[in-house]
């Protein structure tokens, strides 16, 4: 066999690897904290185009005089475009939109066109969070069900701790570069979960096609022949994968930003983990065919 | 695997121009519909409102167990039963109670039970009642008391907020129940939701109330108009209740702005036999516990025609007349999420995500061009097609298409090809062992076919999960995502699976390659 790499003399390197930046990811979550935005800690934002040039600072002046409390001002793509963050107070919002438009207005002198609005209530934001903390803890639920139907238990766990893996650093990631979490980084974050799980699934597909074809072989070379066997297929796909999210990434505009970023993120992290992580858990475990045959006469008495 | 009958052939090219039949449709024009069904274009991408309202029960639960004293009272009495310590709270009131027993028997009794009725759809009563220590108890609302007062208010302000906003006159807006306490209303198309918030954040209780120093039913003391405090007795006249018209009108003397209505029956007599009886007096005109003005009465008016003025403008006096028609709220109603996106933005969101999709959709197809030449443009076409159907399966459903939805195609056309991937790649490998070229490929698209399953149907999890939890925006994505995966397998194992038949077919064994 020509052009194969040696994946599974890299496998001890890549753990430590992984272990490092995995803890390092929980460290940051639990001690930096994850970047909420409005959706999950509730608040108001409202983008909105000047028609002149105007500081955020001048913008940040006029609304910390109207006393809302922790006020969050940034340039949002072109020039004149800001996206304004007010913190939630407990207080009925139900007129603060047309105030701080007033506000604005008269402060700054200029034409302002709210572009988008958004508001939520804190009852609102927490169960927005807990909702999503469902998904996605019935997403990999879900995954690991279904990799447990269709394989054995070793390959279920295998998958389901690259996808911990891919998800917690993920989320590290987003919390080192204080990114905002929000209901698309969700959607993301979901969807590189499908994406992982994809990639894993392929490979554990022709380990175990090659584990029943070649018994006498040890599973750290069948692993190493599976991943090389379909590693053009693994870059290909991650390229035309990401060819789209890049796309996304640059021309999609800034409210899929954070998204498309999330999402490129992942395909990395979740095709490295496929190689990485879910191949050596299998070794972990010691798997050779006789797992898978043990596993059928248990189906097959 | 290669061989297709020809009805095989026939069904598989007859669903695939039927469901992409559907994608030609969103571009037709809007006078010259053939089918009515296009894509849904969502709140992000054609600007519009999103408000999520909850009714705010806790003043109509005060309300409804206070009402529920008298009768309480009236039962302890009739039942021989000595009561003390009567304590009225927020939304419950206490007493201690001489025999519990007999407090119990009564107070849960089935029969012609006034005070506590037993709802039998829940199967529970009305009330309940807790012991707090010895005889003291406590009696308030049961679980199901206080989710029938909810569902009632809640169903009575669906319909009045449905009023407000028809009367507004706003296209095709949405209006929901949502769970037990919410209403959600959907309003494309509107600029600017601050006149409709102000609107639904009125519950417009209108009283007629006396303005006197003192009376036997007590009085509160409420600013007036003119800012000059007016002690107002809690009798209550006549209320909103008994309007049946009100009009903006403008007063031709001083050109004034005023509210016109029209009473029903009861409400004309109720209003003429009090300013009959008070003329001289003043008649306090209350919303939401505001003076709108408290003019004289000057002679008795029988007409059941009367006018509300109070320095308004225009647009004020024609707002409230369109509140005063609606009705009043039960209870007041909070905005607790609200996602407002301006056309213009809207726009530019559909301009942004559909150039990524073009650029992303080059980029995929040069890829996989360079990658497997001929067979590279099986896949594109394949591509191509999934497009099309991908579009179609949303234009049947008439699905919901957002800014995330959009970047799920995008997607889409990024994973789709995996497929093809998936089964050249392991045709490729066929190609090194089988010497017949037709066997390599058949082998190849039965063996791909398990994992080519597997990979999908996990995303496809992950896509039903996002549906089920995602909102708005997100479930948007959660589809687009979901069907793409169906289209991608139909056009992967039938359509492209077809034309490589072809392909190989004729080549008669002849030295074809997947580069």
């Amino acid at each position: 066999m020509i052009n194969t790499i040696n994946f599974v003399s890299k496998f001890k390197k890549a753990n430590i690897a992984s272990i490092i930046i995995f803890t390092l990811s929980i460290i940051l979550i639990f001690f930096k904290g994850l970047n909420y935005g409005i959706d999950f800690k509730g608040g108001t934002l409202i983008e909105l185009r000047t028609d002149k040039s105007i500081q955020a600072s001048s913008i940040r002046d006029s609304l910390n005089s109207m006393n809302l409390g922790d006020v969050n001002v940034k340039k949002f793509g072109k020039d004149g475009d800001f996206l304004i963050k007010v913190e939630q107070k407990n207080t009925n919002s139900n007129n603060l939109i047309p105030e701080i438009k007033k506000v604005l207005k008269e402060n700054l002198n200029a034409e302002i066109d709210f572009r988008r609005v958004e508001n939520v209530g804190p009852k609102v934001s927490s169960e927005l969070l807990e909702s999503s903390i469902i998904a996605i803890s019935l997403a990999l639920a879900a995954m690991l069900f279904y990799i447990w139907v269709r394989f054995e238990w070793q390959f279920s766990v295998g998958s389901i701790v690259a996808l911990f893996h891919d998800v917690v650093i993920t989320l590290g990631i987003f919390s080192f570069l204080s990114l905002e979490i929000n209901l698309s980084i969700i959607a993301a974050v979901l969807t590189i979960v499908g994406y992982s799980m994809n990639d894993t699934v392929v490979i554990y597909d022709r380990i175990r096609e090659n584990l029943l074809k070649y018994s006498k072989i040890s599973i750290s070379d069948v692993s190493n022949l599976s991943i090389n066997e379909t590693l053009s297929r693994t870059i290909i796909t991650s390229a035309t994968t990401l060819f789209a999210l890049v796309s996304i990434y640059i021309l999609g505009g800034e409210i899929l930003r954070g998204f498309s970023f999330a999402m490129i993120l992942g395909v990395i992290i979740g095709t490295y983990s496929s190689i990485f992580v879910a191949s050596p858990i299998l070794k972990f475990f010691k798997v050779s065919y006789k797992t898978l045959e043990k596993e059928e006469e248990k189906i097959l008495p | 695997m290669l061989n297709f009958s020809k009805i095989n052939t026939l069904i598989i090219y007859l669903i695939f121009l039927s469901i992409s039949f559907f994608s030609i449709l969103n571009f037709q024009d809007k006078d010259n519909l053939i089918i009515d069904k296009k894509v849904n274009l969502g709140l992000d991408l054609q600007g519009g409102s999103y408000l999520l309202l909850e009714i705010n029960s806790d003043s109509l639960i005060k309300e409804k167990i206070q009402s529920k004293i008298i009768p309480i009272k009236k039962l302890l009495r009739e039942n021989d039963l000595i009561f003390s310590n009567f304590i009225i709270n927020e939304d419950n009131f206490s007493f201690k109670v001489s025999d519990l027993e007999k407090f119990e028997l009564a107070f849960f009794s089935k029969k012609n039970n006034l005070v506590n009725p037993y709802i039998d759809t829940y199967r529970s009563f009305e009330l309940d009642y807790k012991k707090i220590k010895d005889n003291n108890i406590k009696i308030l609302f049961s679980k199901y008391g206080l989710l029938t007062i909810n569902n009632a208010a809640l169903k009575q302000s669906i319909e009045i907020v449905r009023r407000r906003i028809d009367d507004v006159g706003t296209k095709e807006p949405t209006i929901l129940q949502r769970g037990e306490k919410r209403i959600l209303v959907e309003l494309p198309g509107l600029k600017d939701p601050d006149r409709i918030k102000k609107l639904l954040g009125k519950t417009a209780q209108l009283n007629f109330r006396l303005v006197s120093e003192n009376s036997e039913f007590g009085v509160d003391e409420l600013i007036s108009e003119t800012g000059e405090k007016l002690k107002v007795s809690k009798r209550i006249v006549m209320s909103g209740e008994n309007l049946v018209d009100a009009q903006p009108s403008i007063q031709n003397q001083q050109n004034e702005p005023t509210v016109s209505f029209t009473l029903d029956r009861l409400g004309a007599q109720k209003f003429g036999r009090a300013t009959t009886d008070n003329v001289g007096k003043r008649l306090a005109i209350i919303l939401d516990s505001k003076i709108i003005s408290a003019p004289n009465i000057n002679e008795p008016i029988t007409s059941g025609k009367g006018m509300i003025s109070g320095n308004f403008t225009f647009q004020e006096a024609t707002d409230l007349s369109l509140l005063l028609r609606s009705g009043a709220l039960p209870t007041p109603l909070d905005v607790v999420e609200e996602r407002t996106v301006g056309p213009d933005l809207g726009e530019d969101s559909i301009k942004s995500g559909v150039i990524s999709l073009i650029v992303g959709f080059i980029l995929v197809i040069l890829f996989m061009f360079y990658k497997y030449r001929l067979f590279g443009l099986v896949a594109n076409t394949a591509l191509i097609a999934n497009l099309l159907m991908l579009v179609g399966v949303l234009t049947i459903l008439e699905a919901t298409l957002t800014l995330p939805g959009i970047a799920g195609i995008i997607l889409t056309v990024g994973m789709a090809v995996d497929a093809n991937v998936l089964i050249f790649e392991r045709i490729k490998e066929e190609l090194k062992t089988e010497k017949s070229i037709i066997h390599a490929f058949d082998s190849g698209y039965s063996k791909a076919k398990i994992t080519v399953l597997d990979a999908n149907i996990t995303t496809l999890i992950a896509a039903i999960i996002l549906f089920a939890f995602g909102s708005g925006p997100v479930k948007g994505f959660a589809i687009t995502l979901g069907i793409g995966i169906i289209t991608t397998l139909f056009t992967a194992y039938f359509f492209a699976r077809h034309l490589t038949s072809m392909i190989v077919l004729k080549s008669k064994n002849q030295d074809i390659k997947i580069k």
